[in-house]
């Protein structure tokens, strides 16, 4: 309940704010929603020695479509920012049938998208949405901005690339190639849960064979999992029951889950199974699935 | 023409009189023990054991004692030299309060620091060093008494294993002759699992030594304030005239803040040694952790039955883990509590009950958790067990228990375990509840919806328990029987105090005790303010849990207001100038019966007490009185869900919930409906979610608000509830029967009947609470039971 | 200036940062000195001595310490009060006027919609966020809304009505 001290920092730019990374070294920590490290802190699984609040950083709540259709979503935009989204209900289907789903109401109205990228945990949702759309995240220190692939972001459960001085200031998502499809489902036994098992399914189609395809995996492995194969066996085709049971069971295959109180290793991957083929069977019949909560 | 007030609009009984403590409750000016601040307060902070069983080699503390604002470090053995590291447990036993040679469960207390603030006490208690030998782990009862099971208490002499108790009643050879008679034997195995009370907030004390005064005052969460104050007497060895204890307003107790906890003792030991006010409050995770579980008790039951569905006997075994140490608040007399309160609304001729209690790695538990002394286990096991028979037998659900049930001619009734019952309308509730849920409607729609895939469930469950602990030739706790109090002073203009042994935690005592005086007296309830929890002021009584408060310390409020009543009519006599024998009464007014104009009200009476008495007649209108129950109340209900399962996930849903509840006369409607949903809802969370356990080595899975799930608004459902039947109470002053626990005895089995229900035709007998969805969807796919009983199964 | 800690030593003093913050609570200007480490719950309970805010958890769950911050619910346990600088905070404290209950606090009162009253202040003030937002909301969205907030007595039953009465009166106020 109580936190180990801490030097704390309320920079009011990001230059500013980099150069406090920079000279607060390895246990310096970005604070931005601290709906996931707050909670850290309090429990002391988490004690950084310096803090920089980017809080009061001005122009990174956004949510902006480029005009060839990229979507960038700022470091300080609040799931609920993106709850109520239209643009994400229209152009989004994937991350729109996420957004809800985040822990519960209150907390989405400080925690961001970002934040929650750069925690790392492989219980969290957006990463798996993220990854299915084949998203990166920009990070930027003194040595200037570069883009990192989802894929190669998390190295492993709360862990990520990034340099001690280094802050991510926006997600990319990019542009649909075709019609954007797909969704979200996630089995928690309440609300404000975490996954026991999260997929996310992002498809681009175009002409009728899918373009795009991505498979991400919360809550069976030990941190987010691409199901590459998965998305592999769909892309290029059109969708099909075939193509969609034939992806089901290969994301199923790639999942690694653990048997433990949330349930067997075994139905951890029947649910992942489950999911793919619920999603993919709504993005068939050509409309967006709606966040569906399975409790 | 009469002149009586109307009750209903002074706030009598049967009125929905709005609740007086909402009043500060909504402007966030609620008294509760984090809200009060004593000067020169300091805060203490406990050391946990990250270990479930291990030997202490050592402990260092002197990092701790040198951080700045840090007043005192205690340990188990700074505790022993004052005699204090044990103490004696609310059912005799005894239970660490820091340890001393080993740690037996994991969260127990080790050390505590009193410091400035909480963040410094909490820096210092990571700063204590401790080295631990770990020991082999006992988890549940099975390696209890395995062969080779280390001895969890080595402290005690006498204490060869892990046994604490083996207990029986019934009648062992006539159930044995009726099973031999049996036409058919159900049997049903099954884990009620270790769940946890979790009111919002948590437990803690302020200890306030006073040396000039010799006087220690203690507030605190507790909902048993005389109990505490005697305990405290012994343990602290202070006299008891020189304790007192305040509970304030408490948020939410459930059993949870009855037991005596050794942060409590060592606030008081740490303020009678700094001479400060000493505040402990603990956090969520302390306080899943180490205090009153509930339930963690295994069934083995049988029915005898005739083949047209006559039950002619029941057997059952109890196996009931404890924990580390036997501490549940209990009656003494009854080890498994009132377990044997079991098919109490079944017209079982004779039955057999074997119960043995055992230690474990755990924290201490059992009774706690809105179960009335283990009647949610009771009827929970009837209900399941109920289900299979009727299941077993080919019979409807409904007409199995109807034809089974206590027929309304047959009251008093003994039952096979030798409670008496005295009233109710059993079929009645079941008939009123089956029309509600349309249950022939539900029949059809189920069987319809089967052939296209889809799983529906309709779960029956029926309660009645022994409200009222107890009368006081057969219960007490430590010795003290189990009557209650109430104390009721009139002021001259007839406005009044009442102050009773109860304490109330949001079950509305200000609000619905004042409407008893106003229902004996006519004084509106509005001129009647309430206090309860403070031992130098409330008459002596054992507090509210168990639902007794309605039974007991309500039977005494009515007693009371009754004697105050039989002085009122003296001094109406005096005042009217007619002898006794002419005076009548009517609500809030005593008349002569031959000129009924001629009357006095009951305030006109207040103010001769204090102005106008009669020779020889003692001054004033107050009095107390203490009740001695004659008999348990048993109210009863019947309960019935649907729902639907998905059968690839698991996950299943509630489509309607049906409450039908006949808890006697209701003091207030709004308040009974209230508790009977906020039961319900505790019923839906153990049967859906709720979950905390422990894997092989001892360590706690779900000790925390992240992984022990209650529900929000979001999933739980809504109730449909009914208020029809009114079975008065024989013996109780105003004919209640009390509901407080009702729905979370009665509650999970509804549930859990419902989807087993939907899961019929797979052959699967039994699945463990929580039905999380991975085990109903296990059930389903490999048609197989489900247990939930720990270690929790992972891939290790 | 408001002392945040009760008795903090003089060694500790010496030691401990403490940063200067200014904001406003329930309409008043306030300056406090705090640690950066102070939940921002504990600098409304302790520094402030406004303890209609509770604290019920250490998971950021339950929602008992629900205020709110430049009028958006937020979870008082899981913020630092040095983070309050520059902000608006409101309390229940800060609901009722000086001569009338908050809509919703007679709502609650009407509807049974407390028992033991812990949870309340969170609840509502996560209530007054959604009214604020959304004046005529259905049942659903109410559960929705306060699905970050626990309670354990009563069942919500009676705290979804008495949002609903709330509502009610809130939007026939607005319409005289």
């Amino acid at each position: 309940m109580y936190p180990s001290r801490f030097r704390y920092e309320a920079p009011h730019s990001l230059d500013e704010a980099i150069a406090l990374l920079r000279d607060g070294g390895d246990d310096a920590k970005v604070l931005a929603g601290g709906q996931s490290l707050v909670p850290l802190m309090k429990l002391r699984f988490a004690s950084p020695e310096l803090l920089v609040d980017i809080n009061n950083l001005p122009g990174l709540a956004y949510q902006r479509s480029d005009p060839d259709g990229t979507l960038r979503i700022g470091a300080l935009t609040r799931h609920v920012d993106l709850e109520k989204s239209e643009l994400l209900r229209t152009s989004q289907p994937t991350m729109a049938a996420a957004a809800p789903l985040i822990a519960d109401p209150i907390v989405r109205n400080r925690g961001t998208l970002v934040g929650s990228l750069c925690h790392a945990d492989p219980q969290g949702d957006w990463a798996s949405v993220v990854l299915s759309l084949g998203g990166s995240v920009v990070a930027q220190s003194t040595r200037g901005r570069r883009s990192i692939p989802m894929a190669n972001f998390v190295t492993g459960p709360f862990q990520n690339v990034l340099d001690p001085d280094e802050i991510v200031v926006e997600a990319v998502i990019p542009a649909a190639r075709g019609q954007r499809a797909g969704g979200y489902l996630k089995l928690e036994r309440r609300v404000g849960d975490f996954a026991t098992v999260g997929v996310a399914v992002s498809l681009d189609i175009s002409g009728g064979t899918v373009t795009h395809a991505g498979i991400g995996l919360t809550g069976v492995g030990g941190s987010t999992i691409a199901a590459t194969e998965a998305a592999a066996a769909l892309t290029g085709r059109p969708l099909t029951p075939e193509s969609i049971s034939q992806a089901a069971e290969l994301a199923a295959a790639a999942a690694r889950p653990r048997t433990d109180h949330r349930g067997s290793a075994e139905y951890k991957r029947h649910i992942v199974t489950t999911f793919v083929e619920r999603i993919l069977t709504g993005s068939s019949r050509g409309h967006s699935d709606e966040a569906e909560r399975a409790a | 023409m009469s002149q009586a007030v109307d009750e209903i609009k002074i706030g009598g009984v049967g009125a929905s009189r709005k609740r007086v403590e909402d009043n500060r409750f909504i402007r966030g000016k609620g008294n509760y023990t984090d809200d009060i601040v004593l000067p020169g307060m300091l805060h203490m902070e406990i050391l946990r054991s990250p270990l479930a069983h291990a030997r202490i080699k050592s402990i260092d503390t002197s990092r701790a004692w040198d951080i700045p604002g840090v007043h005192l470090v205690l340990t188990g053995e700074m505790m022993a030299t004052r005699n204090l590291a044990w103490m004696p447990t609310l059912s005799y036993d005894t239970q660490a309060v820091l340890a001393t040679d080993k740690v037996r469960f994991q969260g127990q207390e080790v050390a505590c620091v009193i410091a400035d603030d909480p963040y410094i006490a909490k820096d210092a208690c990571e700063a204590i060093v401790v080295d631990y030998e770990p020991l082999p782990v006992i988890v549940n009862p099975m390696q209890a008494v395995a062969e080779d099971a280390p001895v969890i208490r080595d402290d005690k002499e006498n204490q060869p294993d892990n046994v604490i108790y083996n207990w029986e009643v019934g009648d062992r050879d006539g159930t044995d002759r009726a099973f031999a008679s049996a036409d058919l034997v159900s049997k049903l195995e099954l884990h009620y699992p270790r769940s946890h009370p979790s009111p919002i907030e948590c437990c803690g004390s302020i200890a306030d030594f006073n040396r000039a005064t010799s006087k220690l005052t203690v507030y605190m969460t507790t909902q048993a304030p005389h109990i505490i104050r005697a305990a405290v007497a012994m343990v602290a060895e202070l006299p008891e005239h020189m304790i007192r204890i305040v509970s304030p307003d408490i948020g939410g107790g459930f059993g949870n803040k009855v037991p005596v906890y050794p942060g409590y003792v060592c606030s008081i030991l740490a303020s009678i040694l700094l001479e400060r006010p000493v505040k402990w409050i603990e956090d969520k995770s302390g306080n899943l952790i180490s205090t009153g579980f509930a339930r963690d008790i295994y069934l083995k039951g049988e029915m005898a039955l005739r083949k047209d569905g006559k039950i002619l006997a029941v057997r059952m075994h109890a196996d009931a883990d404890h924990g580390a140490f036997f501490s549940d608040a209990q009656p003494s007399k009854f080890k498994i509590g009132l377990l044997h309160s079991t098919f109490a609304a079944y017209d079982v001729p004779v039955a057999h009950l074997t119960a043995r209690g055992t230690y474990s790695n755990k924290a201490p538990g059992g009774v706690a958790y809105r179960c009335s002394f283990r009647v949610t286990e009771a009827m929970f096991f009837q209900e399941r067990m109920v289900q299979e028979a009727a299941s077993d037998l080919g019979m409807d659900q409904a007409q199995f228990r109807a034809m089974n049930f206590v027929r309304d001619d047959q009251f008093p009734h003994r039952t096979p375990f030798g409670f008496l019952t005295d009233s109710g309308q059993y079929g009645k509730c079941l008939d009123v509840a089956l029309k509600a849920i349309d249950y022939d409607n539900f029949r059809q729609e189920q069987a319809e919806a089967r052939k296209r895939g889809r799983l529906l469930g309709l779960g029956i469950s029926t309660m009645t328990e022994p409200l009222g602990a107890g009368n006081s030739r057969e219960y007490d706790i430590l010795g003290i029987k189990m009557f209650d109090s109430a104390d009721l002073k009139v002021h001259m203009t007839g406005k009044a105090i009442l102050r009773t042994g109860a304490k109330t935690q949001g079950q509305g005592h200000e609000t619905t005790w004042a409407q008893i005086v106003a229902h004996e007296l006519g004084i509106p309830a509005e001129d009647v303010v309430v206090e309860e929890g403070d031992t130098d002021t409330a008459p002596f009584g054992m507090g509210t849990y168990a639902s007794r408060s309605t039974p007991v310390a309500g039977a005494a409020v009515a007693m009371v207001s009754r004697k105050i009543r039989a002085k009122a009519r003296k001094l109406a006599a005096h005042l009217l100038e007619v002898s006794e024998e002419d005076i009548e009464w009517e609500l809030g007014r005593f008349y002569v019966r031959s000129a009924p104009d001629r009357g006095v009200t009951i305030q006109e009476c207040a103010i001769a007490a204090y102005s106008n008495m009669p020779d020889g007649m003692e001054p004033g209108l107050e009095n107390t009185a203490y009740y001695d129950p004659p008999n348990l109340t048993w109210p009863f209900a019947v309960y019935i869900v649907t729902v639907e399962v998905d059968p690839q996930t698991g996950v299943w849903d509630v489509l309607k919930m049906v409450a039908v509840d006949d808890c006697g006369v209701r003091i207030n409607p709004m308040i009974v409906e209230g508790q009977i949903m906020g039961g319900l809802t505790e019923a839906y969370a153990m049967s859906n979610m709720q979950f905390i356990t422990f894997d092989a080595e001892g360590n706690c899975v779900g000790a925390n608000y992240m992984d022990y799930l209650l529900p929000t608004a979001w999933e739980t459902p809504g109730y449909e509830l009914h208020s029809e039947v009114v079975t008065p109470c024989p013996h109780h002053p105003i004919g209640a029967k009390g509901i407080g626990e009702c729905a979370a005895v009665g509650g999970p089995a509804a549930f859990v009947n419902a989807v087993m229900d939907a899961l019929s035709g797979t052959g699967v007998r039994n699945v463990d609470m929580p039905l999380l969805p991975d085990r109903v969807w296990e059930a389903l796919t490999y048609h197989r039971d489900v247990s939930g009983a720990p270690p929790v199964r992972s891939d290790d | 200036m408001t002392m945040v800690y009760d008795d903090l030593g003089d060694e500790a003093t010496g030691e401990v940062p403490v940063r200067r913050i200014k904001f406003t609570i329930n309409g008043e200007k306030k300056v406090a000195e705090v640690e950066p480490r102070l939940l921002l719950a504990h600098l409304i309970r302790q520094g402030l001595r406004l303890t209609g805010t509770h604290t019920g958890c250490d998971t950021t769950n339950c929602g008992a310490c629900t205020v709110l911050v430049d009028g958006r619910a937020l979870k008082s346990c899981t913020m630092f009060a040095v983070q309050a600088d520059g902000h608006d905070i409101q309390t229940v404290e800060g609901l009722a006027t000086a001569s009338e209950l908050h809509p919703l606090q007679e709502g609650f009162k009407e509807e049974h919609g407390l028992q033991c009253g812990f949870c309340t202040p969170g609840m509502m003030m996560a209530a007054k966020a959604l009214l604020d937002a959304n004046p005529d909301p259905t049942e659903e969205e109410i559960r929705w809304a306060l699905s970050g907030n626990l309670c354990r007595c009563t069942g919500y039953q009676n705290i979804v009505k008495s949002v609903l009465w709330a509502a009610q009166k809130l939007r026939s106020q607005a319409a005289e």
